[in-house]
């Protein structure tokens, strides 16, 4: 029934292997039979690019567009809020949090922990109380993806530096290996601290790593990620390899900077300042 | 003196090993729950696999779409049968909660009965619960 | 062989009984961490890897110090080193143990852990990790039985341990330096982003390794009939000596580096460790016990007559030992995080329960050390009766 090239590799895989071959096997067994080939596909309406890019425009964030954006993002990923109050009823056995154990996908931060490579002693002045948004910089040399034992973390395609949550065993290598402290790893279930589950995304389980997936989800169904939407123009994200796409024209017309760009890692999320 | 104690042994392990038969003779067992459709599914009658490749294959299906969905971002299922699926259990009208509506009976009896522990829903929700 | 380990003395059992309490303890902290995950620790968003890898990294650095009585006997055929090779890999074994051991308390999905095998990443150091640890693990035990079986039997050892024994070397360096660059080759962490890294470790593991093994011979004098001999401890104890002069120097050539050129991203870590950062200083005083530990272990060892001191001599090892232990389990995880990649600071110290997983690991190899020795001091009692 399915006929890829993926699935031939993970049946022949693990029927080598001699792990669950069964049901492999029969699963394999059964495509001979039915009317047609099962076929798995890209929605019509999905965005697509050879890299997808982040332009953060630094001159229309301000406070609450910032606050807006993080809210936006954390609502929409199941993102637990340890200030959050746990329902006693639901969840009895409840354990006191530690907040240094946190989940951050995107959040604010100051000029001189988000561009640690750039401390300036005469920093301009409107630069000081800025909040800058900081998320994962989907860079093209991710040493997270490099570090990854499982390829639990990868780089897709497109870019997009994705999290299979399904696979990761939570040894916390590509933690160590982020420069941009990006990651946050579940210590706990999550579910209590989630003020209103958002049923169209997954929460997360305990024991794995997770960060921003620059709205996967919503690219494949020709949406724009949630920051975009919820930014009011300070966040654009497109086709960085596309010389006609509004992030490279954006990146062309003003003067932008990269997050320790020195480590070589080629962050795709770029800021103009 | 020796073979008496291995043959105790051996007869102890016997005993243990087949404990479950054991069990089962001194009480009733489960009966085996039969499968039905309900809600939409009910008279929709269209699905990503035929009836009984469904109970036998649904798991390896299943793990073949998740990698699709995460690894190569293909979200869109067309079954042999030519109908399209949302590659999902649960988000939208086109997944498979979407259209076997009640969870309990569609997962948990069989999976209940069969001991089994799948750990879909310690990630994956089921829009009903939440609301 | 194993039916050896069977038969003991009162203390024998005592021991046995007194460790497997502390790994029924250990064992239900782990089922609280396995449970609630590993909240129950005291590692955090920043500060991602605590005491388990920390441990972890330095009982690699001791099975690995056991290569230190296997090259000068069967590279340069050191016959006083004949009676203590055994000792040297069955000590490797049990810290090979532990370190897997700390690798899976580590793991937030412990139950995924084949996941490893099963998707194979050759571009992940983890993955080289598993295959140098596991593979110098199965050549240890491997040798260590066949020669002990043969010197029971009083026959040559089959043939092909040979080889094996010879392959064991690389392995030992192998095992270590691939831990090193576990952490040497990420580029956000100024701390470790160093190539004196795996020549550091070495050394520290060349002297916490054969320092420790001081100390059991010491063990196995008061405790077993068979002794190790005094010039195979002082021979040890001159390999000590000088891989903790070698580990201090490479220390400071690290300082210097990092203090001359001034680089932020490289004296934070340094600074927080030696002098405290932004008001945070919880390691200094174990940083600066730890080398005046090392320091002073040196110094007692490198003047003869008090290396010769056959009550000093188990002193000045433990020092080096703890000193060691400070300097790479404590010192070297913590200190690669804090401060955070965003300059932050969150300390780190590690939770009650997560001790106790640690003890029970501990444990775990202390009880797999004790039942190897067994076997290996009762056979040479054995032969020599």
């Amino acid at each position: 029934m399915i006929k890829s090239r993926r699935s031939f590799l993970k049946v022949a895989g693990i029927a080598a292997i001699g792990l669950g071959a069964a049901p492999a096997i029969n699963f394999a067994a059964s495509n001979s039979h039915g009317t047609g080939e099962a076929v798995m596909t890209k929605d019509p309406e999905a965005l697509l690019a050879r890299r997808w890019g982040m332009v953060i425009d630094t001159n229309k964030l301000d406070e609450q567009i910032a606050q807006d954006i993080v809210k936006a993002c954390n609502n929409a990923h199941n993102i637990p809020d340890f200030n959050h109050e746990v329902d006693k009823e639901k969840y009895p056995d409840t354990r006191p949090v530690n907040k240094k154990q946190e989940i951050k996908w995107i959040w604010e931060e100051h000029f001189n922990y988000a561009f640690t490579d750039k401390e300036d002693e005469f920093l301009a002045e409107k630069f000081k109380n800025l909040d800058f948004l900081v998320t994962c910089n989907h860079c093209k040399n991710a040493p997270c993806t490099q570090a990854c034992p499982t390829q639990a973390t990868f780089k897709r395609e497109d870019g997009i530096v994705m999290m299979d949550y399904h696979r990761c065993i939570g040894c916390r290598f590509c933690m160590a290996a982020c420069p941009f402290g990006s990651r946050s790893f579940n210590f706990r279930d999550p579910r209590p601290f989630i003020p209103k589950i958002n049923p169209e995304y997954p929460t997360r389980t305990k024991g794995v790593v997770e960060k921003c997936d620059l709205c996967a989800e919503r690219l494949a169904r020709g949406e724009q990620p949630y920051c975009v939407e919820a930014g009011q123009g300070a966040i654009i994200v497109g086709d960085l390899e596309d010389p006609e796409s509004e992030v490279r024209v954006l990146l062309n017309e003003n003067y932008s900077i990269r997050r320790k760009q020195s480590l070589g890692t080629q962050p795709s999320v770029y800021y103009v300042v | 003196m020796k073979k008496n104690y291995i043959i105790a042994g051996l007869a102890i392990f016997v005993i243990i090993v087949l404990s479950p038969f054991w069990f089962n003779m001194v009480t009733t067992p489960m009966a085996a729950p039969k499968p039905e459709l309900l809600g939409k599914a009910a008279t929709t009658k269209k699905c990503v696999l035929d009836k009984y490749d469904m109970r036998a294959n649904h798991m390896s299906l299943l793990d073949t779409w998740r990698d699709s969905v995460v690894r190569s971002s293909d979200r869109k299922y067309t079954a042999a049968n030519g109908h399209s699926f949302n590659m999902s259990l649960s988000t939208g009208e086109n997944s498979c909660l979407g259209c076997h509506e009640d969870k309990a009976k569609f997962c948990d009896s069989c999976h209940t009965y069969a001991s089994v522990t799948p750990y879909c829903w310690e990630c994956h929700t089921n829009p009903k619960e939440i609301q | 062989m194993l039916e050896i380990a069977f038969k003991g003395s009162k203390n024998y059992w005592l021991w046995i009984v007194l460790l497997l309490a502390v790994i029924g303890a250990g064992t239900i902290a782990y089922i609280n961490q396995f449970t609630n995950g590993l909240m129950t620790t005291g590692m955090s968003r920043d500060v991602s890897w605590g005491f388990y890898i920390a441990n972890f990294t330095f009982l690699v650095g001791v099975a690995a110090g056991g290569v230190m009585v296997v090259i000068p006997y069967y590279i340069h055929d050191y016959e006083k080193f004949h009676r203590i090779t055994i000792l040297g890999e069955f000590l490797a074994v049990a810290a090979l143990v532990m370190c897997l051991l700390f690798i899976i308390v580590d793991l937030g999905q412990p139950t995924r852990v084949l996941n490893v095998l099963l998707y194979p990443s050759p571009k992940s150091i983890l993955f080289y990790d598993m295959l140098v640890l596991n593979g110098y693990l199965f050549l240890n035990i491997v040798i260590g039985w066949k020669v002990l079986e043969a010197e029971r039997n009083q026959v040559k050892p089959p043939m092909w341990t040979k080889p094996l024994t010879y392959l064991s070397i690389p392995f030992a360096i192998g095992i270590h330096t691939v831990t090193a660059y576990l952490y040497c080759g990420l580029p956000g962490r100024g701390y470790w982003l160093t190539a004196i890294l795996a020549p550091r470790f070495l050394a520290s593991a060349f002297a916490a390794g054969p320092a420790f093994l001081i100390i059991l011979c010491y063990f196995i004098k008061k405790f077993t009939k068979f002794d190790p001999g005094w010039e195979a401890m002082q021979t040890l104890a001159k390999i000590v000596c000088w891989a903790v002069i070698a580990n201090l120097f490479f220390f400071l050539c690290e300082c210097f580096v990092v203090f001359y050129s001034g680089i932020p991203s490289h004296t934070a870590h340094l600074q927080y460790l030696l002098f405290g950062y932004h008001g945070y200083h919880a390691l200094v005083p174990w940083m600066w016990s730890g080398f005046i530990l090392m320091t002073l272990g040196a110094i007692f060892l490198i003047i003869p007559k008090l290396r010769n001191n056959y009550t000093l001599l188990p002193v000045s090892c433990a020092m080096i030992f703890i000193g060691a232990w400070i300097d790479k389990g404590l010192g070297m995880i913590s200190g690669g995080f804090v401060p955070s990649p965003l300059h932050h600071v969150t300390e780190y110290a590690p939770t009650g329960n997560e001790i106790m997983v640690t003890l029970g690991v501990y444990a775990t190899g202390f009880l797999v050390l004790t039942i190897l020795y067994k076997l290996a001091t009762t056979v040479k009692e054995e032969i020599r009766g």
